[in-house]
C-alpha cells in the first residue's frame, strides 16, 4: 500500500481551478517532485498535504489515515519554506530545537538531536548564531534540519533553493538528495527548475492548470513525454508539426520535405502531428547539395555556447531546428553556414494533435527575486 | 576620500546649534527657575524640588497616573496584539478600515469624546463609573488605540506572519505557542513603542481627567502651576525626567539578545 496518498484533490479559488483531480500515490522513503510553471497548482497541492488549506474535494491519506481534516500542527510534516522562514528571535540550535520542545523531548535529548542535525546538514559550528548572521543557503540548510528534527512522516518543501544563487542551489540540492536517501524520508518537492526536479527526484509530476500532465521516473520523462506540455517543459525540445502521408514507412511531411519517423508507423494517413526531437539527436553537417534521406536544409543563424556543447540554430524555408553539437565540431559551422540537419528516424517521439488543438505555451516563471 | 565623505558643512553646526538652543534652553530656564526660593524669589535653592519630593499629592497622583498607564498598557497589548496579527494573517483587506477606525481619536476632539464617553458610560456600575481604573481606562484605551495600533502594524509589517505561522505550526506549535513564542518576541520593540506612547498619553492627559473629576498627575501638575510658581518648575522638570527615563528604558530592553531588531516606524 502507498505511504502517501493523494486521490482527487481538487481546490478552488473563486472561478479558478487551482487543482482538478490530482491523483498521486507515493511510497514511503520516496522523493517526489511537483514540476511545473507560475500558477499551475503546484504550491497549492503542497500546502494541502501540509494542512496549511483543505481541499474542496478528494483526500490526503499518510500511511493508511486519512489526515485531509487534521490541523497542521498535529499532521507531522517538516516543511521547509521558499522564503526564509527561520524564527528571527532564536538561534539556529533554537530554530532546531522548537519542534522538540513543543513534543516536551527531554533536554538532554533534545540537544543531542540538535547537534545530529546541525552536523548532518554542515553547520554543527554555526549554531548560536541568529539567522541574520546567516547567509541564504545556511538559513535553509537550518530550515531544512529543522524540519527534519521533528522526525516528520513526510518532508515538504517548497521551491526551497529559488532565493538562492546558482552555485548555492546546486550545492544544496545534492545534499537534499543526499540526506533524504540517507534517513529514508518520503519527500515532496516543489519546482520550477525541470533541471533541479529530474536530477534529485524519484519520480516528477508535471503539472499545467491544476492538473498532473504526467507522472514518471525523471528518464521516462525525458524520454518519454507524454503530451506537447511535457515534451516543451522537460529539457529543450524541436516540435515540428507534420502531416502523416504513410503509416506503413512512417513518413511525414514537414515544411515540404518527407522525414522517416518511426514512431509515426501504423498513424493514419493524413493525421495531424507532432514530431518531438530533441536537439542532441540532430546532426549537422555541412550542406553538400545532396538531398538525403531525412535531412532538412538551412542556415545556422545563431551560436550559444554550453561548455561541452554548443547550441545552433538552424533557419531554412520550412526549417526552424535547434541542435546541440560538440563545441568542438560548432567551430566548424560558424554562423551563415549552410548545413544539412539529419533528423533520426527512431529517436524521434510522435504526438497526435487534434485539429483544433493549439500548441501549449508555457508561462514565464518569475525569477528568485520576485517570488 | 573617507575624510571628504566624514566632513560636515559648517552650517550644519549652525543648524545643530540652533536646534540645540531651541530645545535646551527652555529646560535651562526652567531649571534655572525651579532653583529660585520660594520665599525670596533668588537663586539657588534645591527647596522646590524638597516641597515636589515630600508633597503626599505628587506620589499620589503619580502612583494613580502610572497604574492607570500599566492598566492601558496590558489592556491595549491584549486586545490589539492578537487583533493585528488575526488582521495581518487572515483578513488583511481589513487592514486599512481598521486603520481608518484609529483615526478617530485623532479627528475628535478631546472635549467631544469625553462628554460622548461620560454619557455612553453613564448607569455603569460604580466601581467602574466612580474609579479611575474603570471609565479612566477606559477611555485612555481609545486614546492610545491609534499609537499602539499603528506601532504594532509596523512591527508586523517587518516580519512575514504567514511563513513565521505555518513553520511554527508545522513543528506542531499551537496558536497560543505560536503568538507568544514565535510572534510575539518579533515584535516586541513595536510592542514595547506603542506601550511607551500610551505611557506618554496617560502621564500628560489633562482634559479628560479634569472633566472626570479624577486627580491624576497631570491635575497634580496643572494645581501646582497655578498656585506655587517655583515647585511648578521642579515638578515639570521631574515629569519630563519620568517620560524620559521610561524612553530610554525601551531603548535598553528593545535592544534584545542579538535578534535583529525589529524596525518602529512611528516609534521613538
Amino acid at each position: 500500500m502507498a505511504y502517501l496518498e493523494l486521490k482527487g484533490l481538487e481546490r478552488d479559488f473563486g472561478t479558478v481551478k487551482a487543482l482538478d483531480g490530482i491523483e498521486i500515490s507515493l511510497d514511503q522513503g520516496e522523493f517526489l517532485s511537483l514540476l511545473g510553471p507560475s500558477g499551475c497548482g503546484k504550491t497549492t497541492a503542497l500546502r494541502l498535504v501540509a494542512g496549511f488549506d483543505r481541499p474542496d474535494k478528494g483526500s490526503i491519506v499518510v500511511d493508511g489515515k486519512d489526515v485531509t481534516h487534521v490541523s497542521p500542527s498535529k499532521r507531522d510534516m517538516g516543511m521547509v519554506f521558499q522564503a526564509y522562514s527561520l524564527f528571527p528571535n532564536m538561534t539556529a540550535s533554537q530554530n532546531v530545537e522548537f519542534g522538540l520542545k513543543i513534543r516536551g523531548r527531554h533536554r538532554g535529548d533534545r540537544h543531542k538531536r540538535v547537534g545530529e542535525l546541525l552536523e548532518l546538514v554542515g553547520l554543527a559550528q554555526a549554531g548560536d548564531r541568529y539567522p541574520h548572521q546567516l547567509s541564504g543557503g545556511m538559513q535553509q540548510r537550518v530550515a531544512l534540519a529543522r524540519a527534519l528534527a521533528i522526525e516528520p512522516r513526510v518532508l515538504l518543501l517548497d521551491e526551497p533553493l529559488s532565493a538562492l544563487d546558482a552555485k548555492v542551489r546546486l550545492q544544496l540540492r545534492e545534499e537534499i538528495r543526499r540526506i533524504q536517501l540517507e534517513l529514508g524520508i518520503t519527500t515532496l518537492y516543489v519546482t520550477h527548475d525541470q533541471e533541479e526536479a529530474l536530477s534529485i527526484s524519484d519520480h516528477v509530476a508535471v503539472m499545467y492548470s491544476g492538473r498532473i500532465e504526467q507522472m514518471g521516473s525523471p528518464a521516462e520523462m525525458y524520454s518519454s513525454p507524454a503530451t506537447p506540455f511535457v515534451a516543451e517543459f522537460i529539457g529543450t525540445m524541436n516540435r515540428l508539426e507534420a502531416t502523416v502521408l504513410d503509416g506503413g514507412t512512417g513518413a511525414v511531411e514537414y515544411g515540404g520535405v518527407t522525414l522517416t519517423v518511426n514512431a509515426a508507423r501504423d498513424r493514419a494517413r493524413g493525421s495531424r502531428v507532432l514530431v518531438l526531437v530533441r536537439p542532441e539527436t540532430v546532426e549537422l553537417v555541412p550542406a553538400n547539395g545532396d538531398g538525403d534521406p531525412n535531412t532538412l536544409v538551412g542556415d545556422v543563424v545563431t551560436q550559444t555556447f554550453l561548455g561541452p556543447v554548443t547550441r545552433l540554430k538552424v533557419l531554412g524555408p520550412g526549417t526552424d531546428l535547434i541542435a546541440d553539437v560538440a563545441t568542438a565540431k560548432a567551430a566548424t559551422l560558424p554562423v551563415g553556414t549552410r548545413v544539412t540537419a539529419t533528423v533520426p528516424a527512431e529517436g524521434a517521439r510522435l504526438l497526435e494533435l487534434s485539429d483544433e488543438e493549439p500548441l501549449p505555451s508555457i508561462p514565464e516563471e518569475p525569477g528568485p527575486s520576485g517570488q | 576620500m573617507m575624510a571628504r565623505l566624514r566632513r560636515i558643512a559648517p552650517s550644519a553646526y549652525i543648524w545643530l546649534f540652533l536646534a540645540a538652543v531651541y530645545f535646551v534652553l527652555p529646560l535651562l530656564a526652567t531649571f534655572l527657575f525651579s532653583l529660585r526660593s520660594n520665599q525670596t524669589g533668588k537663586c539657588c535653592t534645591l527647596h522646590s524640588y524638597g516641597w515636589v519630593i515630600h508633597n503626599g499629592d505628587f506620589w499620589h497622583t503619580l502612583k494613580i497616573s502610572f497604574v492607570l498607564a500599566l492598566e492601558t498598557i496590558v489592556i491595549c497589548l491584549v486586545l490589539f496584539v492578537p487583533t493585528v496579527y488575526w488582521v495581518h494573517l487572515k483578513v488583511p483587506r481589513l487592514r486599512p478600515v481598521i486603520a481608518f477606525i484609529a483615526l478617530v481619536p485623532f479627528v475628535v476632539p478631546p472635549i467631544v469624546m469625553v462628554i460622548g464617553l461620560l454619557n455612553v458610560y453613564r448607569g455603569t456600575p460604580a466601581w467602574f463609573y466612580d474609579k479611575p481604573w474603570g471609565i479612566l481606562c477606559a477611555v485612555y484605551v481609545i486614546l492610545a488605540f491609534p499609537y499602539m495600533f499603528f506601532a504594532l502594524d509596523a512591527g508586523f509589517r517587518s516580519i512575514d506572519v504567514h511563513t513565521l505561522t505555518e513553520a511554527s505550526q508545522s513543528l506542531g506549535a499551537s496558536w497560543p505557542t505560536t503568538l507568544f513564542k514565535v510572534i510575539l518576541p518579533n515584535i516586541r520593540v513595536a510592542a514595547l513603542a506603542g506601550s511607551f506612547l500610551a505611557l506618554a498619553i496617560v502621564m500628560g492627559e489633562f482634559t479628560i481627567a479634569n472633566l472626570a473629576q479624577f486627580h491624576t498627575f497631570p491635575i497634580f501638575l496643572q494645581y501646582v502651576n497655578e498656585t506655587q510658581a517655583y515647585p511648578a518648575g521642579a515638578v515639570t522638570l521631574m515629569s519630563f525626567g519620568i517620560t524620559w527615563a521610561a524612553m530610554l528604558s525601551l531603548l535598553f530592553v528593545g535592544r534584545g539578545r542579538g535578534a535583529r531588531p525589529t524596525l518602529i516606524a512611528g516609534g521613538r
